[in-house]
Protein backbone atom coordinates (compact mmCIF):
# COMPACT_ATOMS: atom_id res chain seq x y z
CA UNK A 1 0.00 0.00 0.00
CA UNK A 2 1.57 3.60 -1.11
CA UNK A 3 2.05 5.83 1.44
CA UNK A 4 -0.49 8.97 2.24
CA UNK A 5 2.29 11.50 2.29
CA UNK A 6 5.43 11.14 0.80
CA UNK A 7 7.14 14.78 0.91
CA UNK A 8 10.76 14.97 0.33
CA UNK A 9 12.84 18.00 0.61
CA UNK A 10 9.85 20.33 0.46
CA UNK A 11 10.44 24.00 0.97
CA UNK A 12 7.71 26.50 0.96
CA UNK A 13 7.93 30.47 0.32
CA UNK A 14 4.76 32.73 0.68
CA UNK A 15 5.54 36.13 -1.10
CA UNK A 16 8.79 35.24 -1.37
CA UNK A 17 9.20 34.99 2.34
CA UNK A 18 10.91 30.83 2.71
CA UNK A 19 8.72 29.58 5.64
CA UNK A 20 9.70 25.67 5.58
CA UNK A 21 13.06 24.26 4.35
CA UNK A 22 14.47 20.54 4.03
CA UNK A 23 11.49 19.15 4.88
CA UNK A 24 11.26 15.31 4.79
CA UNK A 25 7.89 13.69 5.86
CA UNK A 26 6.38 10.18 4.76
CA UNK A 27 3.01 9.69 6.56
CA UNK A 28 1.66 6.07 6.53
CA UNK A 29 -1.77 4.49 6.72
CA UNK A 30 -2.99 4.35 10.11
CA UNK A 31 -0.24 7.03 11.86
CA UNK A 32 -1.70 9.68 14.53
CA UNK A 33 0.85 12.60 13.71
CA UNK A 34 0.61 15.65 15.95
CA UNK A 35 2.49 18.45 14.04
CA UNK A 36 3.91 20.21 16.97
CA UNK A 37 5.91 23.23 17.58
CA UNK A 38 5.80 27.01 18.40
CA UNK A 39 3.86 30.00 16.88
CA UNK A 40 5.30 30.44 13.51
CA UNK A 41 7.06 27.26 13.29
CA UNK A 42 5.43 26.21 10.26
CA UNK A 43 3.40 23.55 11.76
CA UNK A 44 0.30 25.31 9.80
CA UNK A 45 2.38 26.00 6.79
CA UNK A 46 3.19 22.37 6.18
CA UNK A 47 -0.33 21.21 6.46
CA UNK A 48 -1.65 23.46 4.05
CA UNK A 49 1.43 22.39 1.78
CA UNK A 50 0.69 18.98 2.14
CA UNK A 51 -2.99 19.87 0.93
CA UNK A 52 -1.89 21.74 -1.87
CA UNK A 53 -3.17 24.88 -0.73
CA UNK A 54 0.28 26.25 -0.64
CA UNK A 55 2.72 25.58 -3.68
CA UNK A 56 6.16 23.73 -2.76
CA UNK A 57 8.91 26.08 -4.19
CA UNK A 58 11.31 23.23 -4.08
CA UNK A 59 11.25 19.49 -3.56
CA UNK A 60 8.27 16.78 -4.47
CA UNK A 61 5.12 15.81 -2.99
CA UNK A 62 3.48 12.65 -3.85
CA UNK A 63 -0.48 12.15 -2.32
CA UNK A 64 -0.55 8.10 -1.78
CA UNK A 65 1.75 7.67 -4.63
CA UNK A 66 0.82 10.37 -7.16
CA UNK A 67 2.67 13.34 -7.38
CA UNK A 68 0.58 16.65 -6.13
CA UNK A 69 0.30 18.22 -9.83
CA UNK A 70 -1.21 15.25 -11.17
CA UNK A 71 -3.32 14.41 -7.40
CA UNK A 72 -7.26 14.29 -8.57
CA UNK A 73 -8.35 11.99 -6.04
CA UNK A 74 -9.44 14.91 -3.49
CA UNK A 75 -12.26 12.32 -1.77
CA UNK A 76 -9.50 10.78 -0.32
CA UNK A 77 -8.61 13.82 1.74
CA UNK A 78 -10.52 15.43 4.66
CA UNK A 79 -9.25 18.53 5.34
CA UNK A 80 -10.32 20.76 8.75
CA UNK A 81 -9.06 24.27 8.45
CA UNK A 82 -8.85 26.54 10.80
CA UNK A 83 -11.89 27.75 12.49
CA UNK A 84 -12.26 31.15 11.09
CA UNK A 85 -15.00 31.70 8.66
CA UNK A 86 -17.62 29.08 10.25
CA UNK A 87 -20.15 31.82 9.83
CA UNK A 88 -20.74 34.05 6.58
CA UNK A 89 -22.89 36.99 5.36
CA UNK A 90 -25.88 34.33 4.86
CA UNK A 91 -27.07 31.72 7.63
CA UNK A 92 -26.21 28.45 6.99
CA UNK A 93 -27.33 25.33 8.77
CA UNK A 94 -25.01 22.69 10.44
CA UNK A 95 -26.59 19.92 8.05
CA UNK A 96 -25.69 22.42 5.06
CA UNK A 97 -22.11 22.58 6.29
CA UNK A 98 -21.41 19.26 6.93
CA UNK A 99 -23.16 18.23 3.13
CA UNK A 100 -20.47 20.57 1.68
CA UNK A 101 -18.46 17.46 2.86
CA UNK A 102 -19.88 15.17 0.24
CA UNK A 103 -18.85 17.60 -2.56
CA UNK A 104 -15.29 15.70 -3.76
CA UNK A 105 -17.84 12.68 -4.66
CA UNK A 106 -20.88 14.38 -6.12
CA UNK A 107 -21.63 14.92 -9.84
CA UNK A 108 -22.73 18.28 -10.93
CA UNK A 109 -26.12 19.32 -11.26
CA UNK A 110 -27.01 16.02 -9.31
CA UNK A 111 -29.11 15.64 -6.34
CA UNK A 112 -27.93 13.79 -3.32
CA UNK A 113 -28.16 10.19 -3.22
CA UNK A 114 -28.98 8.39 -0.17
CA UNK A 115 -25.51 7.55 0.15
CA UNK A 116 -24.36 10.89 0.44
CA UNK A 117 -27.10 11.09 2.98
CA UNK A 118 -26.31 8.53 5.29
CA UNK A 119 -22.69 9.75 5.57
CA UNK A 120 -23.53 12.93 5.95
CA UNK A 121 -26.09 11.44 9.21
CA UNK A 122 -23.28 9.51 10.48
CA UNK A 123 -20.70 12.18 9.95
CA UNK A 124 -23.19 14.22 12.21
CA UNK A 125 -23.98 11.45 14.58
CA UNK A 126 -20.02 10.50 14.98
CA UNK A 127 -19.14 14.26 16.11
CA UNK A 128 -22.46 13.84 18.38
CA UNK A 129 -24.30 16.55 16.97
CA UNK A 130 -27.34 15.32 14.90
CA UNK A 131 -29.53 16.79 17.01
CA UNK A 132 -28.38 20.42 16.07
CA UNK A 133 -28.19 19.28 12.58
CA UNK A 134 -30.77 22.07 11.67
CA UNK A 135 -30.02 24.59 13.67
CA UNK A 136 -27.64 27.60 11.90
CA UNK A 137 -23.65 27.20 12.53
CA UNK A 138 -23.83 30.64 13.63
CA UNK A 139 -25.75 29.81 16.83
CA UNK A 140 -23.29 27.13 17.51
CA UNK A 141 -20.32 27.04 20.59
CA UNK A 142 -16.68 27.24 19.40
CA UNK A 143 -16.03 23.76 20.32
CA UNK A 144 -19.20 22.92 18.19
CA UNK A 145 -18.48 24.58 15.60
CA UNK A 146 -15.33 23.26 15.39
CA UNK A 147 -17.09 19.84 15.63
CA UNK A 148 -19.24 20.50 12.84
CA UNK A 149 -15.83 21.34 10.42
CA UNK A 150 -14.68 17.78 11.29
CA UNK A 151 -17.95 16.11 10.38
CA UNK A 152 -18.05 18.20 6.77
CA UNK A 153 -14.34 16.26 6.24
CA UNK A 154 -15.74 12.75 7.41
CA UNK A 155 -19.05 13.50 5.42
CA UNK A 156 -16.26 12.71 2.57
CA UNK A 157 -14.77 9.22 3.97
CA UNK A 158 -12.00 10.36 3.56
CA UNK A 159 -8.97 7.65 4.09
CA UNK A 160 -6.52 10.50 6.08
CA UNK A 161 -7.50 13.77 7.53
CA UNK A 162 -5.93 16.78 7.66
CA UNK A 163 -6.79 18.84 10.67
CA UNK A 164 -5.07 22.63 11.35
CA UNK A 165 -5.32 23.32 15.46
CA UNK A 166 -8.51 21.50 16.17
CA UNK A 167 -8.44 22.05 19.91
CA UNK A 168 -7.30 25.73 19.58
CA UNK A 169 -9.97 27.88 21.18
CA UNK A 170 -12.24 25.05 22.70
CA UNK A 171 -13.14 24.41 26.15
CA UNK A 172 -11.95 20.87 28.05
CA UNK A 173 -15.09 19.41 27.18
CA UNK A 174 -15.38 19.88 23.74
CA UNK A 175 -11.48 18.68 23.35
CA UNK A 176 -12.59 15.42 25.30
CA UNK A 177 -15.71 15.17 22.42
CA UNK A 178 -13.30 15.73 19.91
CA UNK A 179 -10.64 12.93 21.45
CA UNK A 180 -13.55 10.36 21.49
CA UNK A 181 -14.06 11.86 17.61
CA UNK A 182 -10.74 11.13 16.72
CA UNK A 183 -10.02 7.62 18.91
CA UNK A 184 -13.19 6.23 17.06
CA UNK A 185 -11.75 7.38 13.70
CA UNK A 186 -8.26 5.82 14.36
CA UNK A 187 -9.76 2.73 15.41
CA UNK A 188 -11.30 2.52 12.16
CA UNK A 189 -8.34 2.38 10.83
CA UNK A 190 -7.92 6.10 9.33
CA UNK A 191 -4.62 7.82 9.16
CA UNK A 192 -4.48 11.50 11.06
CA UNK A 193 -2.54 14.20 10.84
CA UNK A 194 -3.13 17.04 12.98
CA UNK A 195 -1.51 20.42 13.84
CA UNK A 196 -1.51 21.34 17.76
CA UNK A 197 0.13 23.77 20.25
CA UNK A 198 -0.71 20.86 22.99
CA UNK A 199 -2.37 17.45 23.18
CA UNK A 200 -4.42 17.71 25.89
CA UNK A 201 -6.73 15.03 26.00
CA UNK A 202 -4.94 14.12 22.51
CA UNK A 203 -1.75 12.96 24.08
CA UNK A 204 -3.08 9.36 24.94
CA UNK A 205 -3.98 8.83 20.87
CA UNK A 206 -0.75 9.91 19.36
CA UNK A 207 1.52 7.25 17.84
CA UNK A 208 4.09 9.87 16.02
CA UNK A 209 5.10 13.28 17.25
CA UNK A 210 6.75 15.58 14.85
CA UNK A 211 8.10 18.94 16.23
CA UNK A 212 8.63 22.01 14.05
CA UNK A 213 10.59 24.74 14.95
CA UNK A 214 11.77 27.84 12.55
CA UNK A 215 10.04 25.92 9.49
CA UNK A 216 12.43 23.04 9.97
CA UNK A 217 11.60 19.42 11.78
CA UNK A 218 13.45 19.05 14.56
CA UNK A 219 11.86 15.88 16.22
CA UNK A 220 10.36 12.91 14.68
CA UNK A 221 9.15 9.99 16.88
CA UNK A 222 6.97 8.46 19.59
CA UNK A 223 5.45 11.04 21.79
CA UNK A 224 7.03 11.90 25.15
CA UNK A 225 5.56 10.97 28.28
CA UNK A 226 4.72 14.22 29.66
CA UNK A 227 1.59 15.39 27.65
CA UNK A 228 3.77 14.59 24.16
CA UNK A 229 4.99 18.30 24.36
CA UNK A 230 8.83 18.13 23.82
CA UNK A 231 11.03 20.97 24.83
CA UNK A 232 12.00 22.97 21.90
CA UNK A 233 14.37 25.56 23.62
CA UNK A 234 16.88 23.80 25.76
CA UNK A 235 18.41 26.71 27.63
CA UNK A 236 14.80 27.43 28.99
CA UNK A 237 15.62 24.37 31.02
CA UNK A 238 18.52 26.27 32.91
CA UNK A 239 16.29 28.72 34.40
CA UNK A 240 15.14 26.69 36.88
CA UNK A 241 13.02 29.39 38.03
CA UNK A 242 10.55 28.76 35.35
CA UNK A 243 10.65 25.02 35.16
CA UNK A 244 7.78 24.80 32.82
CA UNK A 245 7.93 27.30 30.35
CA UNK A 246 8.52 26.24 27.40
CA UNK A 247 8.35 29.61 25.22
CA UNK A 248 5.28 27.51 23.17
CA UNK A 249 2.86 25.94 25.66
CA UNK A 250 0.77 28.81 25.04
CA UNK A 251 -2.95 27.81 26.18
CA UNK A 252 -5.34 28.82 24.05
CA UNK A 253 -8.55 26.69 26.04
CA UNK A 254 -10.71 28.98 26.86
CA UNK A 255 -13.44 28.72 29.73
CA UNK A 256 -15.68 30.89 28.22
CA UNK A 257 -16.00 28.67 24.95
CA UNK A 258 -18.57 26.49 26.08
CA UNK A 259 -21.12 28.68 27.48
CA UNK A 260 -23.07 28.73 24.35
CA UNK A 261 -25.35 26.27 23.45
CA UNK B 1 -59.02 51.07 -15.05
CA UNK B 2 -59.53 47.26 -13.68
CA UNK B 3 -56.98 44.88 -13.00
CA UNK B 4 -58.28 42.81 -16.22
CA UNK B 5 -58.12 46.19 -18.28
CA UNK B 6 -54.31 46.22 -17.51
CA UNK B 7 -53.57 42.54 -17.92
CA UNK B 8 -54.49 42.43 -21.02
CA UNK B 9 -52.09 45.53 -22.91
CA UNK B 10 -49.11 44.23 -24.37
CA UNK B 11 -46.77 46.26 -23.02
CA UNK B 12 -48.00 45.82 -19.73
CA UNK B 13 -47.98 41.82 -20.28
CA UNK B 14 -44.41 42.34 -21.32
CA UNK B 15 -43.30 44.01 -18.49
CA UNK B 16 -44.76 41.62 -15.84
CA UNK B 17 -43.22 38.59 -17.58
CA UNK B 18 -39.84 40.59 -17.34
CA UNK B 19 -40.40 41.19 -13.99
CA UNK B 20 -41.33 37.88 -12.77
CA UNK B 21 -38.22 36.59 -14.12
CA UNK B 22 -35.50 39.45 -13.15
CA UNK B 23 -37.59 39.41 -9.18
CA UNK B 24 -36.21 35.68 -9.52
CA UNK B 25 -32.92 35.81 -11.18
CA UNK B 26 -31.17 39.06 -8.80
CA UNK B 27 -31.88 37.46 -5.34
CA UNK B 28 -30.87 34.27 -7.05
CA UNK B 29 -27.42 35.93 -7.78
CA UNK B 30 -27.32 38.33 -4.66
CA UNK B 31 -27.73 35.29 -2.03
CA UNK B 32 -23.68 34.26 -3.49
CA UNK B 33 -22.71 38.00 -2.98
CA UNK B 34 -24.30 38.36 0.22
CA UNK B 35 -22.70 35.11 1.43
CA UNK B 36 -19.32 36.21 0.49
CA UNK B 37 -19.85 40.06 1.83
CA UNK B 38 -19.80 41.29 -1.40
CA UNK B 39 -23.53 42.98 -1.26
CA UNK B 40 -22.40 45.82 -2.95
CA UNK B 41 -20.95 44.21 -5.84
CA UNK B 42 -24.07 44.23 -7.86
CA UNK B 43 -23.71 48.23 -7.52
CA UNK B 44 -20.33 48.04 -8.88
CA UNK B 45 -21.34 46.41 -12.14
CA UNK B 46 -24.15 48.39 -12.48
CA UNK B 47 -21.80 51.80 -12.33
CA UNK B 48 -20.07 49.64 -15.19
CA UNK B 49 -22.53 48.56 -17.21
CA UNK B 50 -23.39 52.56 -17.79
CA UNK B 51 -20.56 52.38 -19.91
CA UNK B 52 -21.33 49.49 -21.93
CA UNK B 53 -25.03 51.31 -22.15
CA UNK B 54 -23.02 54.26 -23.88
CA UNK B 55 -20.54 52.75 -25.72
CA UNK B 56 -24.12 50.86 -27.81
CA UNK B 57 -26.03 54.42 -27.99
CA UNK B 58 -22.29 55.85 -29.23
CA UNK B 59 -21.91 52.74 -31.89
CA UNK B 60 -25.52 52.11 -32.45
CA UNK B 61 -25.64 48.77 -31.28
CA UNK B 62 -28.05 47.20 -29.26
CA UNK B 63 -27.45 48.83 -25.58
CA UNK B 64 -28.35 45.53 -24.09
CA UNK B 65 -25.37 43.70 -25.70
CA UNK B 66 -22.97 45.89 -24.93
CA UNK B 67 -23.72 46.06 -21.47
CA UNK B 68 -23.57 42.44 -20.97
CA UNK B 69 -20.00 42.32 -22.58
CA UNK B 70 -19.07 45.40 -20.47
CA UNK B 71 -20.43 44.25 -17.36
CA UNK B 72 -18.81 41.16 -17.23
CA UNK B 73 -15.33 42.79 -18.06
CA UNK B 74 -16.25 44.90 -14.72
CA UNK B 75 -16.90 42.10 -13.10
CA UNK B 76 -14.70 39.86 -13.91
CA UNK B 77 -11.77 42.67 -12.63
CA UNK B 78 -13.04 43.13 -9.90
CA UNK B 79 -12.62 39.46 -8.60
CA UNK B 80 -9.43 39.57 -10.06
CA UNK B 81 -8.58 42.46 -7.97
CA UNK B 82 -10.73 40.80 -4.86
CA UNK B 83 -8.75 37.56 -5.56
CA UNK B 84 -5.01 39.08 -5.67
CA UNK B 85 -5.91 40.94 -2.39
CA UNK B 86 -4.75 43.72 -3.63
CA UNK B 87 -4.70 46.27 -0.49
CA UNK B 88 -7.82 49.16 -0.50
CA UNK B 89 -9.59 46.79 -2.25
CA UNK B 90 -12.49 48.68 -1.73
CA UNK B 91 -10.59 51.93 -2.79
CA UNK B 92 -9.50 50.00 -6.02
CA UNK B 93 -13.79 48.95 -6.67
CA UNK B 94 -14.43 52.50 -6.02
CA UNK B 95 -12.21 54.17 -8.92
CA UNK B 96 -13.87 51.09 -11.01
CA UNK B 97 -17.37 52.47 -10.07
CA UNK B 98 -17.00 55.63 -10.60
CA UNK B 99 -15.03 55.03 -13.73
CA UNK B 100 -17.57 53.55 -15.17
CA UNK B 101 -20.02 55.91 -14.45
CA UNK B 102 -18.36 59.42 -15.48
CA UNK B 103 -17.33 57.42 -18.72
CA UNK B 104 -20.83 56.42 -19.39
CA UNK B 105 -22.12 59.71 -18.76
CA UNK B 106 -19.43 61.32 -21.03
CA UNK B 107 -19.87 58.64 -23.66
CA UNK B 108 -23.11 59.27 -23.84
CA UNK B 109 -23.15 62.84 -24.79
CA UNK B 110 -20.81 62.14 -27.18
CA UNK B 111 -23.42 59.56 -28.69
CA UNK B 112 -26.03 62.35 -28.84
CA UNK B 113 -27.94 60.70 -26.74
CA UNK B 114 -30.32 62.95 -24.38
CA UNK B 115 -30.25 62.80 -20.71
CA UNK B 116 -33.85 61.01 -20.86
CA UNK B 117 -32.29 57.94 -22.77
CA UNK B 118 -29.64 57.37 -20.57
CA UNK B 119 -31.92 57.88 -17.83
CA UNK B 120 -34.20 54.85 -18.93
CA UNK B 121 -31.26 52.47 -18.15
CA UNK B 122 -30.28 54.83 -15.02
CA UNK B 123 -33.31 53.87 -13.52
CA UNK B 124 -35.45 51.15 -15.89
CA UNK B 125 -38.34 51.69 -18.02
CA UNK B 126 -39.54 48.89 -18.15
CA UNK B 127 -43.34 49.64 -19.83
CA UNK B 128 -41.26 50.46 -22.67
CA UNK B 129 -39.49 47.16 -23.48
CA UNK B 130 -40.20 45.24 -26.57
CA UNK B 131 -40.51 41.79 -27.87
CA UNK B 132 -36.81 41.03 -28.08
CA UNK B 133 -36.15 42.96 -25.03
CA UNK B 134 -38.85 40.40 -23.11
CA UNK B 135 -37.34 37.28 -24.93
CA UNK B 136 -33.63 38.07 -24.04
CA UNK B 137 -34.48 39.25 -20.46
CA UNK B 138 -36.29 35.64 -20.34
CA UNK B 139 -33.80 33.45 -21.50
CA UNK B 140 -30.62 35.24 -20.22
CA UNK B 141 -32.96 35.07 -16.42
CA UNK B 142 -33.34 31.79 -16.78
CA UNK B 143 -29.72 30.83 -17.55
CA UNK B 144 -28.81 32.60 -14.22
CA UNK B 145 -31.72 30.94 -12.58
CA UNK B 146 -30.76 27.72 -13.36
CA UNK B 147 -27.03 28.19 -13.00
CA UNK B 148 -27.73 29.26 -8.91
CA UNK B 149 -29.88 26.41 -7.93
CA UNK B 150 -28.50 23.45 -10.09
CA UNK B 151 -24.88 24.49 -8.87
CA UNK B 152 -25.89 25.50 -4.98
CA UNK B 153 -24.23 22.87 -3.43
CA UNK B 154 -20.49 23.75 -5.48
CA UNK B 155 -21.39 27.66 -5.43
CA UNK B 156 -22.38 27.58 -1.40
CA UNK B 157 -19.32 25.35 -0.71
CA UNK B 158 -17.12 27.55 -2.73
CA UNK B 159 -18.37 31.14 -0.94
CA UNK B 160 -18.55 29.44 2.14
CA UNK B 161 -14.66 28.10 2.95
CA UNK B 162 -12.32 28.37 0.15
CA UNK B 163 -9.50 26.31 1.05
CA UNK B 164 -11.91 23.47 2.24
CA UNK B 165 -13.71 24.02 -1.15
CA UNK B 166 -10.30 23.56 -2.78
CA UNK B 167 -8.99 20.62 -0.98
CA UNK B 168 -12.26 18.97 -2.11
CA UNK B 169 -11.02 19.50 -5.45
CA UNK B 170 -13.41 22.29 -6.64
CA UNK B 171 -12.03 24.68 -9.11
CA UNK B 172 -12.70 27.45 -6.72
CA UNK B 173 -11.40 30.43 -9.28
CA UNK B 174 -13.74 29.28 -12.07
CA UNK B 175 -16.48 29.47 -9.82
CA UNK B 176 -15.82 33.07 -8.94
CA UNK B 177 -15.71 34.04 -12.02
CA UNK B 178 -18.46 32.15 -12.37
CA UNK B 179 -20.45 34.06 -9.83
CA UNK B 180 -19.00 37.16 -11.03
CA UNK B 181 -20.44 36.96 -14.45
CA UNK B 182 -23.76 35.70 -13.45
CA UNK B 183 -23.92 38.90 -11.18
CA UNK B 184 -23.05 41.07 -14.55
CA UNK B 185 -25.62 39.61 -16.68
CA UNK B 186 -28.16 39.58 -13.86
CA UNK B 187 -27.45 43.46 -13.53
CA UNK B 188 -27.90 44.10 -17.05
CA UNK B 189 -31.14 42.17 -17.57
CA UNK B 190 -32.62 43.85 -14.51
CA UNK B 191 -31.49 47.31 -15.88
CA UNK B 192 -34.59 47.92 -18.12
CA UNK B 193 -36.98 47.26 -15.15
CA UNK B 194 -35.08 48.78 -12.47
CA UNK B 195 -32.30 50.55 -13.84
CA UNK B 196 -28.66 50.00 -13.35
CA UNK B 197 -28.19 52.12 -10.38
CA UNK B 198 -30.93 50.63 -8.15
CA UNK B 199 -30.12 47.18 -9.92
CA UNK B 200 -28.56 46.14 -6.69
CA UNK B 201 -31.26 46.64 -4.31
CA UNK B 202 -33.24 43.87 -6.18
CA UNK B 203 -30.50 41.57 -5.37
CA UNK B 204 -29.19 42.47 -1.76
CA UNK B 205 -32.74 43.57 0.04
CA UNK B 206 -34.25 40.61 -0.58
CA UNK B 207 -31.68 38.43 0.78
CA UNK B 208 -31.35 40.46 3.93
CA UNK B 209 -35.25 40.53 4.43
CA UNK B 210 -35.00 36.47 4.14
CA UNK B 211 -32.38 36.12 6.55
CA UNK B 212 -33.92 37.55 9.31
CA UNK B 213 -36.06 34.70 9.77
CA UNK B 214 -34.47 31.74 8.21
CA UNK B 215 -31.63 29.76 9.80
CA UNK B 216 -30.32 27.24 6.62
CA UNK B 217 -28.60 28.78 2.92
CA UNK B 218 -31.52 27.10 1.00
CA UNK B 219 -34.52 28.45 2.37
CA UNK B 220 -32.70 31.90 2.32
CA UNK B 221 -32.33 31.42 -1.04
CA UNK B 222 -35.78 30.30 -1.94
CA UNK B 223 -37.14 32.89 0.40
CA UNK B 224 -34.99 35.75 -1.08
CA UNK B 225 -36.41 34.45 -4.61
CA UNK B 226 -40.12 34.47 -3.77
CA UNK B 227 -39.85 38.27 -2.10
CA UNK B 228 -37.62 39.52 -5.09
CA UNK B 229 -40.60 38.15 -7.29
CA UNK B 230 -43.37 39.97 -5.03
CA UNK B 231 -41.68 42.93 -5.31
CA UNK B 232 -40.84 43.49 -8.98
CA UNK B 233 -44.39 42.46 -9.97
CA UNK B 234 -46.06 44.59 -6.85
CA UNK B 235 -44.26 47.44 -7.43
CA UNK B 236 -45.30 47.18 -11.30
CA UNK B 237 -48.58 46.57 -10.41
CA UNK B 238 -48.41 49.53 -7.88
CA UNK B 239 -47.05 51.88 -10.30
CA UNK B 240 -50.10 50.45 -12.99
CA UNK B 241 -52.36 51.55 -10.59
CA UNK B 242 -51.29 54.68 -9.65
CA UNK B 243 -54.01 57.15 -9.87
CA UNK B 244 -53.79 59.44 -13.36
CA UNK B 245 -51.76 62.12 -13.44
CA UNK B 246 -49.04 60.60 -10.83
CA UNK B 247 -46.53 60.09 -12.81
CA UNK B 248 -45.14 56.67 -10.60
CA UNK B 249 -42.00 55.05 -12.01
CA UNK B 250 -41.62 51.18 -11.70
CA UNK B 251 -38.44 50.50 -10.58
CA UNK B 252 -38.05 52.96 -7.37
CA UNK B 253 -41.35 51.39 -6.76
CA UNK B 254 -40.14 48.14 -6.83
CA UNK B 255 -36.96 48.60 -4.74
CA UNK B 256 -39.27 50.70 -2.20
CA UNK B 257 -41.84 47.60 -1.63
CA UNK B 258 -38.34 45.68 -1.33
CA UNK B 259 -37.38 47.71 1.25
CA UNK B 260 -40.54 47.86 2.69
CA UNK B 261 -40.50 44.31 3.59
CA UNK B 262 -37.08 44.82 5.22
CA UNK B 263 -38.48 47.11 7.58
CA UNK B 264 -41.49 44.87 8.10
CA UNK B 265 -39.53 41.78 8.66
CA UNK B 266 -36.61 43.20 10.99
CA UNK B 267 -38.17 44.10 14.27
CA UNK B 268 -39.59 40.32 13.70
CA UNK B 269 -36.38 38.92 13.09
CA UNK B 270 -34.56 41.18 15.94
CA UNK B 271 -37.34 39.59 18.22
CA UNK B 272 -36.37 35.58 17.54
CA UNK B 273 -32.84 36.64 17.74
CA UNK B 274 -33.21 38.19 21.01
CA UNK B 275 -35.89 35.08 22.12
CA UNK B 276 -33.26 32.62 20.88
CA UNK B 277 -30.47 33.58 22.90
CA UNK B 278 -32.50 33.99 25.99
CA UNK B 279 -34.11 30.71 25.88
CA UNK B 280 -30.66 28.94 24.55
CA UNK B 281 -30.16 26.04 27.44
CA UNK B 282 -27.87 27.23 30.30
CA UNK B 283 -24.63 25.00 29.88
CA UNK B 284 -24.75 21.74 31.77
CA UNK B 285 -21.32 19.44 31.39
CA UNK B 286 -21.35 16.21 32.87
CA UNK B 287 -17.15 16.84 33.55
CA UNK B 288 -17.98 19.56 35.53
CA UNK B 289 -19.09 19.70 39.51
CA UNK B 290 -22.33 21.23 40.33
CA UNK B 291 -21.80 24.25 42.12
CA UNK B 292 -22.51 24.34 46.31
CA UNK B 293 -26.58 24.20 47.19
CA UNK B 294 -27.60 27.63 47.47
CA UNK B 295 -31.58 28.31 48.25
CA UNK B 296 -33.30 31.39 47.25
CA UNK B 297 -34.88 34.02 50.29
CA UNK B 298 -38.59 32.83 50.88
CA UNK B 299 -39.99 33.22 47.55
CA UNK B 300 -43.76 33.65 47.25
CA UNK B 301 -44.27 33.17 43.94
CA UNK B 302 -44.75 30.29 42.09
CA UNK B 303 -42.78 29.10 38.49
CA UNK B 304 -44.96 27.68 35.80
CA UNK B 305 -44.98 27.56 32.15
CA UNK B 306 -47.07 31.09 32.05
CA UNK B 307 -45.74 32.50 35.05
CA UNK B 308 -43.96 35.22 32.46
CA UNK B 309 -40.64 34.08 33.62
CA UNK B 310 -37.91 33.11 31.04
CA UNK B 311 -37.30 29.25 31.22
CA UNK B 312 -34.19 28.04 29.96
CA UNK B 313 -33.26 24.20 30.06
CA UNK B 314 -30.62 23.15 32.50
CA UNK B 315 -29.44 19.99 31.69
CA UNK B 316 -32.50 17.33 33.05
CA UNK B 317 -34.54 20.59 34.79
CA UNK B 318 -35.62 23.89 34.06
CA UNK B 319 -34.39 27.38 35.66
CA UNK B 320 -36.39 30.53 35.23
CA UNK B 321 -34.82 33.11 35.02
CA UNK B 322 -35.59 36.31 37.81
CA UNK B 323 -33.85 39.51 37.14
CA UNK B 324 -30.35 38.32 37.27
CA UNK B 325 -31.18 35.10 39.00
CA UNK B 326 -32.16 31.24 38.07
CA UNK B 327 -34.21 29.79 40.11
CA UNK B 328 -34.44 25.79 39.58
CA UNK B 329 -37.26 24.05 41.95
CA UNK B 330 -35.84 21.71 44.07
CA UNK B 331 -38.41 20.08 46.72
CA UNK B 332 -40.59 22.63 48.30
CA UNK B 333 -38.12 25.50 47.53
CA UNK B 334 -36.42 27.10 44.43
CA UNK B 335 -32.60 26.81 44.58
CA UNK B 336 -30.30 29.46 43.16
CA UNK B 337 -28.62 28.02 39.79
Amino acid sequence: MTDPVHLHDGAVAIDGRPILRGIDLTVRTGDFLALMGANGSGKSTLVRALTGLLPLTTGTLELFGTPITDFDQWSRLGYVPQRAGAGSGVPASVWEIVAAGRLGRRRLFRPLSKADRAAIADALDVVGLAHRSRDSIARLSGGQQQRVLIARALAGEPEMLLLDEPTAGVDLVNQQALAATLAELGSRGSTIVLVAHELGPLAPLVSRAVLMRDGRIVRDGTPLADHGLPPAHHHHHEHADHPHDHGHAVRLSSPIEGGVG
Amino acid sequence: MSLHEILTLPFMQRALIAAVFIGLAAPAVGTYLVQRRLALMGDGIGHVAVTGVALGLLTGTSPTWTAVVVAVLGAVAIEVIRERGITNGDVALALLFYGGLAGGVLVAGLAGSGAATLQSYLFGSITTIDVTDVVVTMVLAAIVVLTCVGLAPQLFAVAQDQDFARVAGLRVRAYNILIAVLAAVSVTVAMRTVGLLLVSALMVVPVATAQQLTRSFRTTLTAAMALGVTASLGGLLVAAFAPPGADVMPGPTIVLLALAGFVVTWPIGAWLRRRQRLTAPFPADAGVPPLDHVDTEAHPHDHGPDCGHVAVRHGDHVDYVHGAHRHAAHGEHYDEH
